[in-house]
């Protein structure tokens, strides 16, 4: 498959394969009318297998892209202007999450009643996350993204 | 402290909580005043707990008061499915502040962002139950003069009990030493023990305390439940190790006082009540101060 260079916009690389989907869906991708080309099930040392996601005449606020990192960690980016990368940035871990994981606490109300789950991240680097509502903690064996 | 809510008892700084505590006090020497006339606060208890309830609408009703609400889910429009969301969004148009006990966890904050009078968390299922709290460290700081340097002893289910857990994390703000004393399957846990860890406070774990008693300035008392055991043998082992009895309190400190969250079932001992060491039945009542200083401070009359 050969996937055209764009002339301005977002290069996403080394998105596990299998969440490139709900990296679509956190950064609304699904919902803007720009040109989007993605590859999936890439060949990767790293991951195994790797998605990558252009995105023509989009830059990304560092809070904006930061929302992936619960399903993509390690991902990549690079800023593209006039075909040229002029600026590349990782993802990083936010001091708090708002809407994208699922509280694991079956007794939480953020699973009883149409509540927008908050989190805060307690730890970074094996990602830990405790719920704003229930004060329950979520950790990355037991966090379902939305 | 005017209309903030009180959800859990990291709410509130050191300072508040200990304005709460000042307050309580001048509540204790005068518990019949007017200051809540022409308010009206609401009672929302979706799951029964007759001994809280009761305490709240003891304190506003001796401030002159008016209470709206219910004592079980069912006889409200919960059991018709009305949201939570619904029920608050209906509830604060007619009244001044919101007492709230529910049995799902975080539903009292949730609804403290809802409401746009106060919320008073009256405990959310295993979470939070910050006026409990706030009447436990009441009665330490009265019958020990102070909060600072004590030795806490808390006895029973320290896994589950959310009661100890909110008692030790405020308490830590202290500089408390603990002891742990509890069964095997009912231990402390870890993630409170890192946090004392990180504030370099000392503690203790025991599986009795008979030997050791003589140290403690404060006993905390809870009830071990059989329910919480996986195996019926292991609690039949220790059911006696964790019950009070009068004879045990021989050798205890001059200032040692025993208190309990109650409903008490067989941990202490009757023959225990007339000990002037026994503290627990005074401390439901200071838990009617408590809640009169937590109410008028949120509704800013005091």
């Amino acid at each position: 498959m050969s996937v055209s260079a764009i002339q301005n916009g977002t290069v996403i690389d080394h998105v596990p394969a299998r969440n490139l989907f709900k990296v679509i869906q956190i950064l609304g991708l699904d919902r803007i009318d720009n040109q989007i080309t993605f590859g999936t099930n890439l060949e990767s040392k790293k991951l195994g297998r790797k998605a990558i996601i252009k995105i023509s005449g989009v830059f990304f606020e560092d809070e904006d892209i930061n929302r992936i990192a619960l399903v993509a960690p390690d991902a990549k980016l690079n800023i593209i202007k006039d075909y040229e990368v002029v600026e590349k940035k990782v993802v990083e871990v936010p001091d708090n999450i708002v809407g994208i994981a699922k509280c694991m606490n079956p007794k939480c109300i953020t699973n009883f009643e149409s509540v927008t789950t908050r989190f805060k991240v307690v730890s970074k680097k094996n990602v830990s996350l405790k719920c704003h509502y229930c004060e329950k903690i979520t950790n990355q064996e037991n966090m379902q993204i939305i | 402290m005017k209309n903030r809510s009180l959800v859990s008892i990291d709410d509130f700084s050191t300072e508040e909580i200990l304005r709460i505590l000042d307050l309580t006090e001048e509540f204790e020497k005068e518990p019949t005043q007017k200051l809540l006339e022409g308010k009206v606060i609401a009672t929302l208890f979706f799951e029964p707990s007759t001994r809280t309830r009761l305490s709240f609408e003891s304190a506003i009703n001796r401030l002159g008061g008016k209470i709206i609400g219910f004592s079980d889910s069912s006889s409200s429009s919960v059991s018709k499915g009305e949201t939570l969301n619904d029920t608050i969004r209906m509830v604060d148009k007619y009244c001044d502040l919101i007492v709230m006990r529910h049995p799902i966890e975080g539903s009292a904050r949730y609804a403290s962002e809802i409401s746009t009078v106060p919320v008073i968390n009256a405990g959310d299922g295993a979470n939070q139950h910050p006026t409990q709290t706030l009447l436990d460290l009441y009665s330490i700081r009265k019958t020990q003069g102070s909060l600072d340097n004590l030795n806490i002893f808390m006895v029973g289910d320290l896994k589950y009990g959310r009661t100890v857990h909110s008692l030790m994390m405020a308490m830590s703000r202290w500089n408390t030493t603990f002891n742990f004393i509890a069964p095997e399957e009912l231990r402390m846990p870890d993630e409170f023990k890192i946090y004392l860890d990180n504030l370099g406070l000392k503690y203790y774990e025991h599986n009795d305390f008979t030997d050791i008693i003589s140290r403690a300035d404060i006993i905390y008392m809870t009830r071990v439940q059989k329910e919480r055991f996986s195996d019926p043998i292991e609690y039949e082992k220790v059911k006696n190790v964790y019950v009070l009895r009068n004879s045990m309190l021989k050798n205890t400190k001059p200032n040692m006082r025993i208190l309990h969250p109650l409903p008490r079932v067989n941990e202490i001992h009757q023959d225990v009540d007339i000990n002037p060491k026994a503290y627990y039945f005074e401390q439901a009542l200071n838990g009617v101060y408590t809640r009169q200083a937590i109410v008028c401070s949120l509704l800013g009359i005091k």
